[in-house]
């Protein structure tokens, strides 16, 4: 994921701080100095780091930090609060014009990611029941259109081509009279990439621009590029004046230098993140968590949004019933188990856990084979036998073992775990209701 | 490959962004080689995605030239820093496609992988030589269009299959095609693919054997495609596709006017792998067989 390195780099310095009970200034520097070097390695653009790093050290001065009892974690706090100050102060939607059309344009270089971005977007929005329309201003790339009406197809949204030889500007043109005619209500005009110093191609934008006064313009940006990302997004926003940048491409392991210099240098907040191939993987950017899961203080807040989204509120409550009741079977253990796959890789569920960024992770593999084969094992077992474990005996492990494809070991080891679940579940009703839900959740920070 | 970057400047802004103005720039602010100089030339080169490791070592080797040469005079450190520049990318093998050889094209998504192809299988036509391509990115949406009007501007055959098929089926095809052709070059596409992904990289794997397995007669070559606008984490991709396949050539896309690729000495010198040829815009002849003395005189405006 996004930041890991960065992310180890600058735990591992701030936890010498913690350490020590009395900080000297010469602490402070030394520490700065592998902030520094972390935050570049990190491709984070060097004239944010130099000021970065400035601003932590007059604001660790000014507080008098010496004198305190726990200096770690206020120099911690600082660098904290500097993060999120980079990373731009709050979250962002996009605006959605209520009784009129939203139009949103999408721009870029080559290869960030635009036209799967605005896929993804018409997505999201249709879901929360607007109607979009995808409009294909890309003329340049062979076969942009085509992807664009692949994608329009997998997502149930009609695309706007225009002729062969359209010009961009008759296209966006034609959209917005054939929406207003066709009761669409989300326009996603998606547009070729462009180099931010092509001044052809940057005047084409500002041309549609024109036309479409767009309520959003997105700028796609690569989370991989390098120092160039800040000069991308200067020369964008001063053709174009963007409303916010969408940042793609962060399940890879990019340092995330862009996302943390682009906001601070142009104003602009970073409004969606894409997290992998599959057209939900977009995300709402939300600075604060960001900066605490670079801290390594987790992500919990968006862990429990993706288990709200992906649980099934109803299966939720029938479950607690039951769990009250100790009526707790392997029916619900598959269920359970599939929700919770749901929710996407382990790891990634993992990353967002407090304390969970550190090496130490690093070590601890996530098989996701032996889920496979507790749910083959569950599959293999009969309706009655799901409901009544007890019935199961030595020829019916045989049997389960078989259909399976696992071994008797397995099976038993998955009947020892029920019996054990249902002891605790038994153990925690006693103590009371521990299912009393999220108001009880207190953040570790 | 020089005139071919001039040819791109002139629909571009002039912009005092770029490497070569900023190192004129310093050389004619300071008169005096003193620590303020290095530290911005630390800067420069941090700025040209070198990154920090490699930056260090060049300002080392320039720092202890300088002493030993007893310069004192600003203009002389400017072809210092080419000499110096030019070896750590200059790279000694210099290997190139044989006469029966399969291409397999890896790397990240939205690196540019297709568009190469289509510039790759015009510089083997030139050379006379027969190519076939085969359209092993069967993921994305439209690649496989994309590729095919790549090879029609290309005029080069391409063997394909539907939109969700087993890459390495399409690879296969294209084997016996290509054997069957008795065709000099086969150039492999395949679908972007981050690189911590493991199973997207098993799949790289498999299609790797597949071509030791059905194509052993011909020179198996495979060329990572990064982005010249990558920073540091071009470092990690190149050692994750490295783990899983060998890598044999870099092919560095989108260096233009701005970008300027100082990630590719870091890679050269952690991964021993060259540079084989760059990509300098979206016609079909702008990529060049890459030469290191060339490629520091355009970015130092030589």
């Amino acid at each position: 994921m996004i930041f890991e390195s960065l992310s180890n780099k600058l735990q591992e310095a701030l936890s010498k701080l913690t350490k020590k009970g009395k900080l000297t200034e010469k602490d402070i520097d030394t520490i700065l100095r592998e902030i520094k070097l972390s935050l570049l390695e990190a491709d984070v653009n060097f004239k944010v780091v130099k000021k970065f790093v400035k601003n932590i050290k007059e604001q660790a001065i000014g507080e008098e930090i010496f004198e305190s009892l726990t200096p770690g974690q206020q120099v911690i706090k600082i660098v904290n609060d500097e993060m999120v100050n980079l990373l731009g102060e709050k979250t962002e939607d996009i605006k959605i014009n209520q009784n009129n059309i939203t139009t949103i344009m999408m721009c870029g270089l080559q290869g960030a990611g635009k036209t799967t971005t605005t896929a993804k977007i018409g997505k999201k929005y249709k879901s929360k029941n607007q109607n979009p329309l995808f409009v294909a201003c890309d003329v340049y790339r062979p076969a942009a259109v085509k992807q664009l009406q692949v994608l329009g197809k997998q997502t149930d949204i009609d695309v706007f081509a225009g002729e062969e030889g359209e010009s961009p500007l008759k296209i966006a043109k034609n959209a917005l009279n054939y929406a207003k005619k066709n009761g669409k209500d989300l326009l996603l005009f998606d547009t070729a990439g462009r180099l931010h110093i092509d001044e052809k191609m940057m005047k084409e934008l500002e041309d549609i621009k024109d036309i479409i006064e767009p309520d959003e313009i997105l700028l796609v940006l690569d989370s991989m590029t390098g120092q160039e990302a800040v000069n991308i997004a200067q020369e964008f926003d001063r053709d174009l004046d963007i409303s916010g940048i969408i940042l793609t491409k962060i399940d890879g392991d990019a340092r995330g230098g862009a996302a943390l210099s682009i906001s601070s240098i142009i104003g602009k907040p970073i409004k969606f993140v894409t997290t992998g191939e599959k057209l939900d993987d977009l995300e709402i950017f939300h600075p604060d968590r960001m900066a605490s899961r670079i801290l390594g203080k987790g992500d919990v807040l968006s862990l429990i949004e993706k288990a709200q989204s992906s649980f099934d509120e109803k299966k939720a409550k029938e479950l607690e019933k039951k769990l009250m009741k100790n009526q707790f079977t392997f029916d619900d253990f598959l269920d359970q188990m599939e929700q919770m796959q749901n929710l996407g890789p382990l790891d990634q569920i993992l990353e967002m856990m407090p304390g969970a960024n550190s090496k130490k992770l690093k070590n601890i593999k996530i098989d996701e084979k032996e889920i496979t084969h507790v749910k083959a094992i569950i599959q293999s077992m009969t309706k009655e036998e799901r409901v009544k474990p007890d019935i199961i005996n030595g020829s019916r492990r045989k049997r389960i073992a078989a259909g399976s494809g696992t071994s008797i070991q397995k099976v038993n080891r998955l009947l020892k775990q029920y019996k054990e679940m249902k002891k605790m579940m038994k153990n925690m009703n006693k103590m009371g209701n521990m299912m009393s839900g999220k108001k009880g959740l207190k953040l570790p920070f | 490959m020089s005139n071919i970057i001039t040819k791109f400047k002139d629909g571009l802004k002039k912009t005092r962004n770029n490497f070569a103005n900023k190192i004129d720039d310093l050389f004619s602010r300071h008169l005096k080689i003193d620590d303020e100089l290095y530290e911005e030339l630390e800067e420069i080169l941090i700025g040209a995605d070198i990154g920090i490791e490699a930056t260090l070592e060049i300002i080392d080797m320039l720092q202890v030239e300088i002493k030993k040469e007893k310069i004192q005079d600003v203009n002389k450190v400017k072809p210092l820093l080419k000499k110096i520049l030019v070896e750590e990318i200059k790279f000694e093998e210099n290997f190139y496609e044989d006469n029966k050889s399969i291409i397999l094209i890896v790397g990240v998504n939205g690196v540019g992988k297709t568009t190469t192809i289509g510039k790759l299988s015009k510089i083997f036509k030139e050379e006379n030589k027969t190519v076939l391509v085969a359209a092993g990115d069967t993921f994305r949406a439209a690649a496989i269009e994309q590729l095919e009007k790549w090879c029609q501007r290309a005029d080069v055959e391409l063997i394909s299959n539907k939109e969700g098929s087993d890459p390495s089926s399409v690879i296969y095809d294209g084997i016996n095609a290509s054997k069957a052709r008795d065709t000099d070059i086969l150039i492999c596409d395949t679908a972007g693919r981050l690189h911590n992904k493991k199973n997207l990289m098993k799949e790289l794997n498999k299609i790797s054997r597949v071509i030791d397995k059905e194509y052993p007669e011909a020179k198996k070559l495979v060329y990572l495609v990064i982005d010249a606008n990558t920073g540091q984490n071009g470092i990690v991709q190149a050692e994750y596709f490295k783990e899983v396949t060998n890598i044999d050539g870099i092919i560095l896309t989108k260096l233009d006017g701005t970008s300027k690729g100082g990630i590719i000495i870091p890679i050269q010198k952690k991964l021993k792998v060259p540079v084989v040829y760059v990509g300098l815009g979206e016609a079909i002849d702008d990529l060049q067989k890459f030469d290191a003395e060339k490629f520091v005189n355009s970015i130092l405006n030589y």
